[in-house]
C-alpha cells in the first residue's frame, strides 16, 4: 500500500457539516477509508466535531462553526484522511437467520423468474454471500450491505412499495439490505429475519456497526415465528462469530 | 403537580425539543423543533433551558386547560390569536393559567409552527437525550406520536413569577440563504442559475420530513441516482422529477438524490415558517458569510435571557390587532403603545 493515499474531496453540506467524499461509486476500498477516518476521529477527536455519519463512499462530519471553521477543519480532515490505512482489525461477523419466500419474501419467485432460475437457487446464492455492513441509514438499523453476488444485481422496482415489513431482507441494484422497521422500499423482498438490528430498550440498542461482516442462513417459517417472539422479548437471536 | 390537558389540537402537532443527536450513524433521525429560535424564545420566557421539550403546534388551532392547579406557559413562533378566558395573550409572552382556565390558540396567521413552553418543562423518558417525537421510529415521550385531544402533561405548579415578554429581533425577510453543494457538480450552470434565480413556493404536501418546492424543473447532468450519502437539516435534494425537496427535521439520515444546495443554519427556521403557497427565492452566500450567520444565530439564542422584559409594559389593543390582521398583515407588539406591522412574507 502506498505511503499516502489520494486526498478525498471536501464538499460543504451547509455551514455546519462537511462531506468527506472518497468515491462517487460504491467501492469497498473507499468504504474502508471512510470507516478508517471515522475511527481515527473517534480515537483522537477534533474539537468542534459534534457527530460523524459514515456512508458507502463518504463521511459526513457535523461540526459547530462557533468552535472551528470550514477551512481549519478541512485541513485537519485531509491530513487524517491521507494517512495510510491501519492494518484491518478483525471484523465482527453476524450470522443472521432468514425465512425466505412465501409471505415473508413476496418477490422471491419474481426475482427467480427474472433471472431465469428457481427460488431455491436465488436463496442459495443469497446465503452464499459474504457481506459487509457498508453503512446504516434511512431508518434506524437499516443496514446497507456490500458483497451481493453479481448474478443477483438487478434494478429496483419501477414503483416503490409504500409499506414493507419490519425485518425485511431485500436486494436492490448491487446492494443487499437488512431492514429493521417497517418502511417504504423499492427493493426486492426475499425474506424476513426475526433479528432486530435496532431495539430501543435492549442492550445494545443497535446491533450492527459499519464494517461488520454478515452472512445469512435459511430458517423455516415456524422457526421464524418462535425466534420473532424471542426477539420481541429482547433476545439478540443473531449469532456473533468470533473469527 | 398540576396537569395541562389538551382540549383540542390540530394535526402536525407534537412534543419537540433540540433534537436527538449522536445516532445518525445508526439511521436515527434527529427530529426536533422546526423553528429553533422560537423554541428557545418560548422556553426562555418560562425559565427553561433553550432547547427543552415544548409542544410544537401545527397550523391549526389548539386549546390547553390547566387542571389541579395553575400552570405557567409561554407562546412564540407563528403568530396567532390567543386568549385566556377571553383575555388576549400576545405572542412572545408568558401567561399563567389558573386552575380550570384554558389557553385558546387560533389558526397560524403566516408561518406554520407555534411553540408552547411549560414552566418546568415536559416530563418524559428521554431517548438519546431527547423527548422529540419521531413517529416512524416510535420515539418521543410522553407520547411517541402526534398529539391529540385528551392527551395531558403532568407539569410543575406555576411559580407565580411575574409575566414576561421577549423582545426578538425583527424577523429577517428576503431570500432564504443557501450554500451550493454538496452535489452542485451534478447540475450544469444553467440549472444552478435556474435554481437560484427562480421564484419558489412550498407545496401543501410538505411535512416535518421535507418541504416540497414548486417551481421550474431542475435537470441533472448525470441522472438522479447517486450513491446514498449523509443529509443535514436544510439539504435541498433534487429527485428524478426535478422538483426540489428541502429536507427538514424528520429527514432520513441518508439519501440517494443529488443535493444541489443547503439552507444556512440561520435560515432553516425561517424556511420552516414559510407558509405553503408563499413565493420566495434563494440566495447563494459564501461559506464565510454562512458561518458568521450561524455564529450570530447561536449567540442570539444564548443571549435570549437579556431580551426578557416585564410584560406589563405592553398595553394590548386588540382592535388594532384584529383590524391589521384582517388586512392581511402580521402584527406583533414591539413596545408600549407601538406596533410592528409587516406584510406577511
Amino acid at each position: 500500500m502506498a505511503a499516502t493515499l489520494p486526498p478525498p474531496r471536501l464538499l460543504p453540506s451547509g455551514d455546519s457539516a462537511v462531506t468527506v467524499e472518497f468515491s462517487r461509486t460504491i467501492d469497498d476500498a473507499a468504504n474502508e477509508r471512510v470507516l478508517a477516518l471515522d475511527k481515527a476521529l473517534a480515537a483522537s477527536p477534533i474539537d468542534g466535531i459534534t457527530e460523524t455519519v459514515p456512508t458507502y463512499r463518504s463521511l459526513l462530519v457535523h461540526y459547530d462553526p462557533g468552535k472551528i471553521g470550514f477551512d481549519a477543519l478541512g485541513e485537519k480532515l485531509l491530513a487524517l484522511a491521507s494517512q495510510p490505512l491501519p492494518p484491518a482489525a478483525r471484523a465482527r461477523r453476524w450470522r443472521i437467520p432468514v425465512a425466505y419466500g412465501g409471505e415473508h419474501g413476496i418477490d422471491l419467485e419474481d426475482v427467480a423468474k427474472a433471472l431465469n432460475t428457481t427460488p431455491d437457487d436465488i436463496v442459495a446464492r443469497h446465503v452464499a454471500g459474504d457481506y459487509r455492513v457498508a453503512m446504516i441509514g434511512f431508518t434506524p438499523g437499516w443496514s446497507y450491505l456490500s458483497g451481493l453476488d453479481k448474478s443477483l444485481h438487478m434494478s429496483r422496482r419501477q414503483s416503490p412499495r409504500l409499506f414493507t415489513p419490519a425485518g425485511t431482507i431485500s436486494i436492490g441494484g448491487i446492494q443487499a439490505g437488512i431492514q429493521c422497521l417497517a418502511a417504504p422500499s423499492g427493493w426486492h423482498l426475499l425474506g424476513r429475519t426475526p433479528v432486530r438490528t435496532y431495539q430501543l430498550h435492549r442492550n445494545p440498542t443497535f446491533l450492527t456497526e459499519p464494517g461488520d461482516r454478515v452472512t445469512f442462513f435459511a430458517i423455516d417459517h415456524k422457526t421464524f415465528e418462535e425466534q420473532d417472539r424471542a426477539a420481541e422479548a429482547g433476545e439478540i437471536i443473531a449469532e456473533q462469530v468470533i473469527a | 403537580m398540576s396537569r395541562l390537558v389538551i382540549a383540542s389540537i390540530g394535526p402536525a402537532s407534537s412534543v419537540q425539543d433540540g433534537g436527538r443527536h449522536g445516532a445518525q450513524r445508526y439511521g436515527l433521525t434527529v427530529s426536533g423543533a422546526m423553528d429553533r429560535l422560537s423554541l428557545a424564545a418560548a422556553n426562555t420566557l418560562v425559565g427553561n433551558e433553550p432547547f427543552a421539550a415544548v409542544v410544537e403546534i401545527g397550523p391549526f388551532g389548539a386549546t390547553f386547560t390547566a387542571k389541579d392547579g395553575a400552570v405557567r406557559v409561554a407562546i412564540a413562533g407563528a403568530p396567532r390569536n390567543a386568549d385566556v378566558a377571553g383575555k388576549p395573550v400576545a405572542m412572545d409572552t408568558s401567561v399563567t393559567l389558573k386552575d380550570g382556565e384554558a389557553l385558546t390558540l387560533g389558526f397560524a396567521r403566516g408561518g406554520a409552527f407555534t411553540y408552547l413552553a411549560i414552566e418546568g418543562g415536559i416530563k418524559g423518558e428521554p431517548v438519546f437525550g431527547s423527548l422529540a417525537v419521531n413517529a416512524r421510529a416510535g420515539l418521543g415521550s410522553p407520547y411517541p406520536r402526534p398529539l391529540q385531544a385528551g392527551d395531558e402533561f403532568t407539569v410543575d405548579a406555576a411559580s407565580g413569577a411575574p409575566e414576561l415578554r421577549i423582545e426578538l429581533p425583527k424577523p429577517a425577510s428576503g431570500p432564504i440563504r443557501v450554500l451550493l453543494g454538496p452535489q452542485d457538480d451534478e447540475f450544469d450552470d444553467a440549472n444552478k442559475a435556474l435554481f437560484l434565480d427562480s421564484e419558489w413556493k412550498i407545496s401543501a404536501t410538505s411535512d416535518r420530513m421535507g418541504y416540497r418546492l414548486e417551481g421550474p424543473a431542475i435537470k441533472h447532468l448525470h441522472g438522479h441516482n447517486i450513491v446514498s450519502d449523509g443529509t443535514v437539516n436544510g439539504s435541498i435534494q433534487v429527485p428524478g422529477n426535478g422538483a426540489p425537496i428541502a429536507l427538514m427535521m424528520d429527514r432520513g439520515t441518508s439519501g440517494g438524490y443529488p443535493k444541489i444546495a443547503t439552507v444556512i443554519t440561520a435560515d432553516v427556521g425561517r424556511l420552516a415558517q414559510t407558509s405553503a403557497g408563499t413565493a420566495f427565492r434563494f440566495l447563494e452566500v459564501t461559506m464565510a458569510e454562512a458561518q458568521e450567520e450561524a455564529r450570530k444565530f447561536a449567540q442570539l439564542i444564548r443571549n435570549l435571557p437579556d431580551r426578557l422584559r416585564s410584560s406589563d409594559t405592553v398595553e394590548l389593543n386588540i382592535e388594532a390587532l384584529s383590524d391589521a390582521n384582517v388586512a392581511g398583515y402580521a402584527v406583533s407588539a414591539v413596545d408600549a403603545g407601538t406596533w410592528q406591522v409587516t406584510a406577511e412574507p
